[in-house]
């Protein structure tokens, strides 16, 4: 499969009054075609602040930087804003998580869905329309056409994140974006909504980045995953063996914490993970999970991790050798 | 560790509820335009519970099935248009909040709004005990520490403010408001949907202990239906203002009766890959609650639509452990349990 998307050492840093804070700190990662890529983090590590980055969506203040950010051939580093409008919501869309406010309320569904095709392919408006209602009839809507006269207020949350994915792919992107895409829907309508997104995707061939908190919508959907904390991956490989044998000591404590039907035993105490995340604003040395790992060491506190590596796609950052987070992941499963 | 083996769930009938729903209901009054005049919406339409002492009553549903306010009737922040509502064999009806905020209290969803962010929370905590009465003013910052201990929380934090906490601290507050006047039963309103999945966890453990700690019994109402399975001892579906199934919580999610909840515990996601998706057919339309469908409600979504769902509402039917609203469990239906 071709490679579309290649992030190597990505940091992005916010100056705040208090120092730089360190939001996105060495990230790297690859998205082939049709190949859907979870990142999975608790709110505050950084994951959506890398989509933005890759998208270059930041706030104005805020700093990135790579060694390597390229798109479909093209270093997106090196492009001009004028440039890179033209590929978003062109050739890489996004899907926000909010469908209440990311569509406009003062337009009708119909003109913010053509506006995508009008701004980068010069179509012409009936062709436009047309298209506008060939992909909301593909993600499920009835009544199209009339649908395209309606405002955002006049149709319910499902409906507005069909609209949201349908304006995403108005121009036929080769990469596609989802942030929290399903949060805000009932489990019904996630569901569907999920279904929808993986027939389209691999219909499409297109990558995907899917990122989320909800470690079952990655488990259900994404080929490989990616853990995030405090603005680095912790972990990374196929989604079968993370969820299997996860290595990292925070992969481990946050399925402890999830109660799963018929492993878990019913009304037991849950796992946790104790403390809380580390500011992330100054110098940071050390593992950064350090003041809440289970197994840490005094090594742990006195040089950043580097990532691991097991095999092609599996790595994890963590002092432990592979033997023994192996090890650990047995025995948290028994417990 | 066993949720509270008193309590044979297959037995209840003999044992008094300590909190009873009698066919209430609830309809507001919606405006449909300027010259359109006002349509009824029926929020919560006949529901019947029982609530146990010690147990875990599960309230699941997708939003805007009446979830919400069925806890605001139970509050007493609404007053039910039809049908009572019974504490301890005694309508509540009559009575002032006063009398019902000594027995039931609330925990919400959002830790972010549900604290007065002018307050500290060492008033916030003390606030009932100085509106009840019931403990002397010295004696009340004594308590409230005692209170934010049993919940985890340091008793330096009585002088902190709201925004000088994390979202799992304030929840924490929140308990401690909802505890502190010794409460029989606690609706607790998608406790954990606004936190992180490792402090959802801290607060489901806090809230297991305490219920075992002090004999609590908890409404807990929540979209996440993994969580209400670990939970929860019994389990009600509610689908557009009516209960569909009510039921025994391992009977409910290991055999589901109704068409709606086979549907809601097909879509769970679990964190186990190679599951996929199932594709649970119920189409996009939830129904506009002010125009509801005919017979059952449920019928334009459900898979296994017969000719007299669309005419006929089902009613209720007693099951062994619960009841369930669905005409294929009738006498003369295929699927007929008994």
């Amino acid at each position: 499969m071709t490679v579309l998307l290649e992030v190597e050492n990505l940091t992005v840093d916010i100056p705040l009054a208090a120092g730089d804070l360190h939001a996105v700190r060495g990230v790297d990662f690859t998205v082939k075609k049709g190949e859907t890529l979870g990142i999975v983090g608790e709110s505050g590590c950084g994951k959506s602040i890398t989509s933005f980055a890759i998208m270059n969506l930041l706030p104005q203040s805020a700093v990135r930087n790579s060694r390597r950010l390229v798109f479909d051939g093209q270093a997106l580093d090196e492009l001009s804003e004028e440039q890179l409008s033209d590929i978003r919501g062109n050739k890489m869309s996004m899907i926000f998580q909010e469908p209440m406010t990311s569509l406009n309320p003062s337009y009708t569904i119909g003109e913010q869905l053509i506006e995508t095709l009008l701004r980068h392919r010069k179509a012409a408006r009936r062709e436009a329309v047309e298209r506008a209602v060939f992909l909301l009839e593909k993600v499920g809507i009835t009544a199209a056409a009339s649908r395209l006269k309606q405002y955002p207020h006049q149709l319910s949350g499902g409906l507005r994140q069909r609209v949201m994915i349908a304006m995403a792919l108005m121009c036929g992107p080769e990469m596609i974006i989802a942030d929290e895409p399903t949060t805000a829907l009932d489990v019904t309508i996630q569901a569907q909504i999920l279904n929808l997104l993986a027939g389209i995707q691999s219909e499409f061939q297109m990558g995907q980045i899917l990122i989320t908190h909800d470690l079952g919508v990655i488990a259900s959907v994404a080929h490989r995953v990616a853990v995030m904390y405090a603005g680095q991956f912790v972990e990374t490989g196929s989604v079968a063996e993370v969820f299997e044998t996860p290595m990292h000591p925070y992969t481990q404590g946050l399925l402890a914490c999830i109660p799963i039907p018929g492993k878990t035993k019913r009304g037991s105490f849950l796992g946790s993970i104790p403390g809380k995340v580390p500011t992330l604003i100054g110098d940071q040395t050390g593992c950064s999970f350090a003041n809440r790992c289970a197994y840490v060491k005094e090594a742990c506190l006195l040089k950043n991790v580097p990532m691991n590596s097991i095999g092609s796609v599996r790595s994890y950052r963590c002092i432990l050798s592979s033997e023994v987070c192996y090890q650990n992941a047995r025995e948290a499963a028994c417990s | 560790m066993n949720f509270n083996p008193a309590i044979d769930t297959q037995n209840l009938s003999s044992v008094k509820p300590i909190m009873e729903l009698r066919n209430v209901s609830r309809t507001f009054m919606v405006s449909q335009g300027v010259f359109r005049g006002k349509k009824p919406l029926k929020a919560v339409n006949e529901v019947s519970l029982k609530v146990h002492r010690g147990e875990v009553l599960g309230l699941v549903g997708e939003s805007g099935c009446g979830k919400t306010t069925l806890a605001m009737m139970l509050l007493g922040l609404l007053t039910p248009g039809q049908g009572e509502i019974l504490i301890e064999d005694q309508a509540v009806s009559g009575w002032n909040l006063l009398e019902i905020t000594s027995r039931i209290q609330p925990i919400f969803q959002d830790p972010y709004s549900s604290l007065n962010p002018r307050k500290t929370v060492g008033q916030s905590i003390s606030l009932p005990l100085a509106i009840h009465k019931t403990v002397q003013k010295k004696d009340r910052r004594q308590l409230v520490e005692k209170m934010l201990e049993a919940v985890g929380l340091p008793g330096r934090f009585y002088n902190s403010y709201p925004n000088q906490l994390s979202g799992g601290q304030r929840q924490r507050v929140a308990i401690a408001r909802a505890l502190v006047m010794k409460p029989q039963i606690v609706i607790c309103d998608e406790p954990t949907s606004a936190l992180d999945v490792s402090v959802q966890s801290q607060i489901l453990n806090l809230l297991l202990k305490l219920k075992n700690q002090l004999n609590l019994t908890y409404l807990f109402i929540s979209h996440n239906l993994a969580v209400v399975e670990h939970l929860a001892s019994r389990v009600a579906v509610m689908y557009l203002g009516r209960v569909v199934e009510e039921g025994g919580c391992e009977r409910l999610f290991s055999k589901p009766l109704h068409p709606y909840t086979q549907a809601l515990l097909k879509s769970v996601l679990l964190p186990e890959p190679g599951q996929g998706i199932s594709n649970v057919n119920l189409g996009a339309g939830f129904p506009n609650p002010i125009d509801p469908p005919t017979g059952c409600t449920f019928h334009p979504r459900c898979p296994q639509v017969m000719d007299i769902c669309r005419t006929q509402s089902p009613g209720s039917l007693s099951i062994e452990d619960g009841y369930v609203e669905c005409h294929l469990y009738r006498k003369e239906n295929k699927n007929y349990l008994n």
